[in-house]
């Protein structure tokens, strides 16, 4: 098995992870990213980036698990997964998601299954840099009242 | 004996802290050691109901017994992705 899995505090290179995942019994290869969006504050004012922080210890050992997981529900070939710390401009990318699989039902499933499970567990959190200078806490860490998130711990 | 916490995100923020080390009973527990913490840093003691407890890098339950040296990591909500 040769994954790509790591935390990395400069531009993901996304042709690099897609050949990283290629494969000779591979005929799919899905491919995932998550970018940054524009948004505007209710006052107006608008996102200049993301700041990403990640407890890489522990994320990369769970990236790795989940990696492990998704294996015993499809014949995952190859698995690249990435993600950025430190600031992500609009439209940039601060994950990207590779898997390739013999057929691409698997591969689609594979990738949608492995973005949905990083949300939720995996130790990064991010905060948004506003164009006046103010950040924030992604409304998810900053536990305001009104959020329904949960952690891990709660099932 | 003697412990690490290590803070992230909103609570590094809001303690000023990244990592320090505490010392407590043998044998005392994450949910122990959490009441310890709310005294010790009342800016986060707050958020610690919706905090989740790590011991040496996994997921552990407030009924976990730590030992000495173990790396106990405050978790807020995670927003990666």
């Amino acid at each position: 098995m040769d994954d790509r899995i790591d935390i990395l505090p400069e531009s993901l290179d996304t042709a690099a992870a897609i050949d990283s995942v290629a494969h000779p019994d591979a005929g799919g290869i899905d491919v995932f990213l998550g970018v940054t969006r524009a948004e505007k504050r209710a006052d107006g004012v608008e996102l200049l980036a993301l700041d990403y922080e990640a407890y890489a210890d522990m994320a990369t050992q769970q990236m790795k698990s989940l990696v492990a997981l998704a294996r015993t529900r499809w014949p995952i070939c190859r698995a690249a997964l990435l993600h950025r710390v430190g600031r992500v401009e609009i439209g940039h990318p601060s994950i990207v998601i590779a898997v390739s699989c013999p057929h691409r039902g698997q591969a689609f499933e594979a990738c949608r299954f492995l973005i949905d499970e990083l949300k939720k567990s995996v130790t990064i959190w991010k905060k948004e840099v506003w164009a006046d200078e103010q950040t924030s806490w992604s409304q998810r860490s900053e536990m305001r009242a009104n959020d329904e998130s949960r952690n891990p711990n709660d099932e | 004996m003697r412990i690490q916490v290590r803070l992230f995100a909103i609570l590094r923020d809001k303690a000023k802290l990244n990592a320090f080390d505490l010392d407590l009973a043998d044998r005392s527990t994450v949910a122990e050691a959490f009441a310890r913490l709310a005294i010790e840093l009342p800016a986060i003691a707050i958020y610690l109901p919706r905090v989740a407890p790590a011991v040496n890098r996994e997921y552990a339950k407030p009924e976990r017994v730590l030992r000495d040296g173990d790396e106990l990591a405050l978790i807020p909500p995670v927003s990666g992705g």
